[in-house]
């Protein structure tokens, strides 16, 4: 029979893309992040990024060959994990800390659940909290000297000093530079602080549609809204632009909620999810004791996926008004 | 004598309460943070188990059927409120570091249990080393438990720091941990096929028959019905080969005595051969 006329079973739309490109699509899209990210905090960052790719891909390598599973290793999600985790670190985060969060992330958060697909939160998230519960000192200590020049106090030329984040500088009162935080010229972890190379290679993935914008636009929305109402700042646009900026929000709402295995598949669900995500993140910030919510807000949500995924099922077409599938 | 023994091996190994049967889960993962916390937890579990086994099985032809849990419960929390006054008059420091987890003994699952399986129809002395055995088992792995979350979390072993404070994880002193580390060390104990119930192909009292470490799934998953049936179809296959075998060992045999037969016959033929030239 001629190839024209063979048709196989659904589905029938077909698309070039695989796991493995879409991983290395993600990748490509937290280059501009990762290079300022290097430009920023100077040569520790790339180190950190460097251990935390190799450890992870590394140590699903091994697992892997140990429990004779099929290597998974060039799918690239290794990768992405160990750079999304490395992003996640302040650019003086030891080490060995580094390569004990990775080993974490891909064994017992990824390996342990059955690997790609089965892990029940976003890898790299639940080793920045692993890490965040252990060694909360080394996780919340920011030392930054600026990309270009040195910071000089009283005559002396330091290498970095440690500081805060613009983030808790505001939760305590005080203010910050809106410019600053959207190029990130700022402390922070390292991949957090540009907002403007986040933005790109937010723009990057949606051109390239590996996601859509329902999570991070109900996200982003929801906590806009939440900020106003319980912010304590009123509608002062300014302090919701900051809050928007600033810490890990929108590598959370772009690269992390957007993970196709802890995301919800059904539309409606992607929505509720969103939601949620703003209403957490919001509530962590305005009346958690730390500045910074996010990663325990997109874990949290991780964990409801399921029960989003249950209530939402959409009606199969032809069943309309038809209950229960009766 | 030997049901004592028995019962101990039984609450120790066969059917450790953590690892095992996974009863008292709240005091394993909130107490354990510390060895010495865990071993306190285990001992005053064991006496208040020891003492109510033997008590409850004492008095199990007085107690009626229908008030029987009341009862019990009587019988334990007096137990524990003694355990309670002694343990902050002699111990005040394990009483703080237990803290509410003392009286919570009163509705630990594992003394109930006993107390309705086992202490409730059988006599004194094997009720008393059921609990005793039961009480081990349950510090062993509380113990068990302290011990690696004490090492990893806060880098010391009863007390005794070895670890300095730049190398603690804390997660696994915190509740996080806990959770980490019983499901480790129960996937251990399956892996490494120690003798428990859950080890075996082929115990009684479970549904899927035990072998945890050879599962291919959650038989409450939706593969339940492939997993029985491929069990089923494997008993059945073994029970085929078992009667293939036999039949076969049968006809072998049953060849063998008619060739004997022949043989007994050519030989008695030829003997009345003989016999007849003679």
């Amino acid at each position: 029979m001629s190839k024209l006329l063979n048709i196989s079973s659904s589905p029938h739309v077909r698309d070039g893309s695989t796991t493995q490109s879409i991983m290395w699509d993600v990748v490509i899209a937290l280059i501009p992040a990762t290079v300022f990210g290097i430009w920023n905090f100077g040569i520790n960052a790339l180190l950190l990024i460097v251990t935390c790719i190799v450890t992870c891909v590394l140590a699903e390598y091994i697992w892997e060959k140990c429990m004779k599973l099929p290597l998974t290793v060039s799918d690239g999600s290794a990768v992405l994990t160990g750079l999304l985790l490395a992003l996640n670190l302040s650019s003086s985060f030891p080490l060995w800390m580094a390569i004990l969060g990775s080993v974490f992330a891909i064994i017992i958060v990824k390996q342990l659940f059955g690997g790609l697909g089965q892990n029940f939160m976003n890898p790299a998230l639940g080793a920045r909290c692993f890490l965040m519960v252990s060694f909360a000192g080394q996780m919340t200590s920011f030392a930054y000297n600026g990309p270009v020049g040195l910071h000089y106090q009283s005559g002396k030329e330091l290498d970095a000093i440690t500081t805060v984040t613009p983030l808790a500088a505001i939760k305590s009162g005080e203010t910050a530079n809106l410019a600053d935080m959207f190029f990130g010229n700022i402390a922070g972890t390292i991949g957090e602080t540009s907002a403007l190379a986040l933005l790109i290679g937010a723009a990057y993935l949606l051109i390239h549609r590996i996601i859509s914008l329902k999570i991070p636009v109900t996200y982003l929305v929801t906590f806009a809204i939440f900020m106003l109402l319980f912010g304590g700042h009123g509608f002062d646009l300014n302090y919701l632009a900051m809050e928007l900026c600033g810490g890990g929000l929108l590598l959370g709402a772009f690269f992390m909620a957007t993970d196709y295995v802890t995301s919800p598949i059904t539309p409606k669900g992607q929505i509720v999810f969103g939601i949620f995500l703003g209403i957490l993140t919001g509530v962590f910030r305005v009346f958690g004791a730390s500045a910074e919510g996010v990663s325990y807000a997109i874990i949290i949500c991780n964990l409801l996926v399921p029960l989003i995924e249950r209530v939402t099922i959409p009606t199969p077409f032809g069943k309309e008004g038809i209950k229960d599938g009766k | 004598m030997n049901t004592c023994i028995e019962r101990l091996k039984n609450g120790i190994i066969t059917e450790n309460p953590t690892f095992v049967m996974m009863l008292g889960m709240c005091p394993t993962l909130a107490v354990t943070s510390t060895a010495i916390n865990g071993l306190g937890m285990g001992l005053t579990t064991t006496v208040v188990l020891v003492m109510s086994n033997l008590f409850i099985s004492l008095l199990r032809r007085v107690i009626p059927d229908t008030v029987r849990i009341p009862a019990f419960i009587v019988i334990v929390a007096s137990f524990v409120t003694v355990i309670q006054l002694l343990l902050k008059g002699f111990i005040p420091s394990l009483d703080q570091s237990l803290g509410v987890y003392i009286p919570l003994i009163v509705v630990n699952c594992i003394i109930l249990g006993r107390a309705e399986a086992y202490a409730s129809k059988n006599p004194p002395l094997a009720s008393l080393f059921d609990g005793l055995g039961m009480g081990l088992g349950f510090t062993l792995g509380l113990t068990c438990i302290g011990i690696c979350r004490e090492v990893i979390g806060a880098g010391s072993i009863f007390g005794i720091t070895f670890i300095p404070e730049d190398y603690h994880i804390t997660f696994f002193v915190l509740a996080p941990g806990a959770f980490l580390v019983l499901a480790f060390l129960t996937a251990l104990q399956n892996k490494l096929k120690m003798p428990s119930a859950t080890n075996r192909t082929d115990a009684d009292g479970i549904s899927c028959g035990g072998d945890c470490a050879g599962c291919i799934g959650c038989s409450g998953a939706a593969n339940k019905g492939m997993i029985e049936a491929e069990r089923v179809a494997a008993k059945a296959a073994k029970a085929q080969a078992a009667k293939e075998a036999a039949a076969k060992a049968k006809a072998a045999k049953e060849a063998k005595a008619a060739e004997a037969a022949k043989q007994n016959e050519a030989a008695g033929s030829s003997d009345a051969l003989g016999k007849k030239e003679d």
